[in-house]
């Protein structure tokens, strides 16, 4: 079976980054879920958002 | 003028939740003008425009929260900046839950999370739906701004993992009958969508769950996925996933014509795998849908109709006329309504793909149509702020919605709009549709209805009569209920249609009428 078709069977539990309102309306249908607080990587300076990637 | 402003570095708020807020903030008797918001080119670009960009906003950062105001004097500034900040801790109060701060925190938190829902600005988009694939984590990604190769790679890495990757621009999706993003609630069945519309896959979910039978899966997978250049990689899982499930019975296709040698390919996906498939290709030619087998639907509506059919194992018919009772003396005494110089439709959606049917259905039935995203380009609007002749616009594309939200959830852009399609004298009908379900305004109906009146008043100053005519794509179930949002409008005179199409065309029946009569 593909992972696809796996999640199928499963119970939803997401993760959501960015807007809040879709994380409240996940939570209104009674699905768990943790949103993040996000913010910019690396105060959103590209040079070292790509020295980040690269220490992976 | 008094222009004050008020930057705090490094503190990130989301796009909407700044825009409604600006919106609110505009509202304070005394405010001239506001916008709040993060230090992006557009967002300054913005305030420029208002001459609300001061030197020290200039040199802020798309990572700095601003606001930037013009009021009758600096106390309604204070009182404007408070509000903005109770605004802003409202939010922050309403969710109590702990929020980590990055992906790999959340992941710490909850590590069996199977999906990722991700709407953040399309240049760090990306970026976090690869870390979420490469995580083994399946994707949808709201987010727009991310470009054609991120999403192929994107798309590459899903197919290699086995992982849905929906989206970049994917707006609607209902997986496990969760409705993720813009979608409503569905009865469960055993028809399963996938789609790169996201009204599109709205109008038909809902059609499927108006005619009793319901849905299994509606996979989203952006509108750029039957490109040449994307090959329809997500189109084609989403296929064979629901091939492989044992809850779909009958599968769905939706998206605008594809690229010529994608059409086959997934036709071809559609035809090895032996469901029956109804394909609608919003405008498309439906003769090569028939010749792999699939069956080609010739509206949202009739797709659903012939999906559901199809699922019953009742004789399948082209649905091209109405559904409601007296239709002929609907168009009759909406004809004897108008005035000589009554001549046009106007046509204010917010959900493009739900323009798009309604351009394709009257270009075929009335002959020409203006819009800002126009069939053919002849027929682009020279100002999109103005109708000309039969204009049928989509307020929800980019050309609206640069800094503000869009209509489905904000609909201030349709409310300026009605005031002045009203006021032009070769209005003849007025057609609108109202999305419903998670996502959008939690009262559409009731946000146009003042101004569904001014308009009223507008027209009865020289004694004229303008006719509405809406249709709400929701269900009952929907957080805003289809009975109730029906029954505002109608209160308003406004006629209410059972479907996209089906407005449509009656609309275009009173113009023919009309045509006939003069």
């Amino acid at each position: 079976m593909t992972k696809i078709n796996e999640l199928f069977q499963e119970e939803l539990k997401i993760i959501n980054m960015g807007l809040q309102s879709f994380n409240e309306n996940l939570k209104k249908q009674n699905v768990k879920t943790v949103q993040v607080d996000w913010e910019p990587p690396a105060g959103g300076n590209k040079k070292m958002l790509s020295w980040l990637d690269k220490l992976k | 003028m008094a222009l004050k402003y008020l930057i705090r570095e490094n503190t990130y708020y989301d796009s909407v939740t700044l825009m409604i807020i600006s919106r609110e903030v505009k509202k304070i008797e005394g405010v001239k003008e506001v916008i709040v918001g993060m230090g992006t080119e557009l967002n300054k670009e913005l305030a420029g425009n208002l001459n609300l960009l001061t030197p020290e906003l200039q040199k802020i950062t798309p990572n700095d929260f601003f606001i930037s105001l013009d009021s009758i004097d600096d106390n309604i500034a204070k009182k404007a900046f408070a509000f903005v900040d109770e605004l802003l801790s409202k939010k922050k109060a309403e969710s109590e839950d702990y929020q980590p701060s990055t992906f790999e925190s959340a992941l710490k938190y909850m590590p069996d999370a199977n999906l990722v829902l991700i709407s953040l600005p399309g240049k760090y988009a990306a970026r976090e739906a690869k870390n979420s694939l490469l995580n083994n984590k399946h994707v949808m990604l709201f987010s727009d701004n991310v470009t054609l190769e991120e999403e192929i790679d994107l798309k590459k890495l899903a197919k290699q993992r086995g992982l849905l990757m929906m989206g970049p621009d994917c707006g609607t999706a209902i997986i496990n009958h969760v409705a993720l993003a813009f979608a409503n609630v569905i009865r469960k069945g055993p028809i399963g969508i996938v789609g790169a519309s996201g009204t599109g896959i709205q109008e038909v979910t809902v059609m499927i769950d108006k005619l009793g039978s319901g849905i299994s899966q509606a996979i989203g997978t952006g509108g750029r996925d039957l490109k040449a250049e994307v090959g329809g990689i997500m189109m084609i899982e989403g296929l064979k996933a629901l091939q492989n499930d044992p809850l779909t019975e009958v599968i769905v296709l939706i998206s605008k014509p594809p690229d010529k040698e994608v059409a086959r390919k997934v036709l071809s996906v559609l035809k090895e795998g032996k469901k029956p498939s109804v394909v609608y290709f919003v405008g498309g030619d439906p003769e090569v849908i028939r010749e792999y087998g699939s069956i080609p639907g010739l509206s949202l509506e009739d797709t659903a109709h012939k999906a559901a059919a199809t699922a019953k194992g009742i004789p399948i018919e082209d649905f091209t006329g109405f559904t409601v009772i007296g239709i002929d003396k609907i168009i009759k005494g909406e004809t004897k309504k108008l005035k000589e110089t009554q001549r046009y439709i106007r046509g204010l959606y917010t959900g493009g793909t739900l323009c798009d049917e309604a351009m394709i259905i009257l270009s075929d039935l009335i002959g020409d149509i203006y819009s800002n995203i126009p069939l053919k380009p002849e027929g682009k609007l020279s100002d999109i702020n103005k109708s000309y002749r039969h204009s049928l616009i989509d307020l929800g594309d980019d050309e609206f919605t640069r800094g503000k939200p869009h209509p489905m959830i904000d609909p201030y852009v349709r409310q300026e709009r009605i005031l002045s399609e009203a006021k032009d004298k070769e209005t003849a009908i007025i057609l609108m549709d109202f999305v419903l379900g998670f996502g959008s305004n939690p009262d559409p109906a009731g946000e146009m209805i003042p101004y569904i009146r001014k308009a009223g008043e507008i027209t009865a100053k020289d004694g004229r009569h303008i006719c509405m005519i809406s249709s709400v794509c929701g269900t009952e179930k929907d957080p805003q209920n289809l009975i109730e949002q029906e029954k505002k409008l109608k209160k308003e005179g406004v006629i209410v249609m059972p479907s996209n199409a089906q407005a449509v065309r009656l609309a275009a029946a009173i113009v023919l009428s009309r045509r006939k009569s003069t």
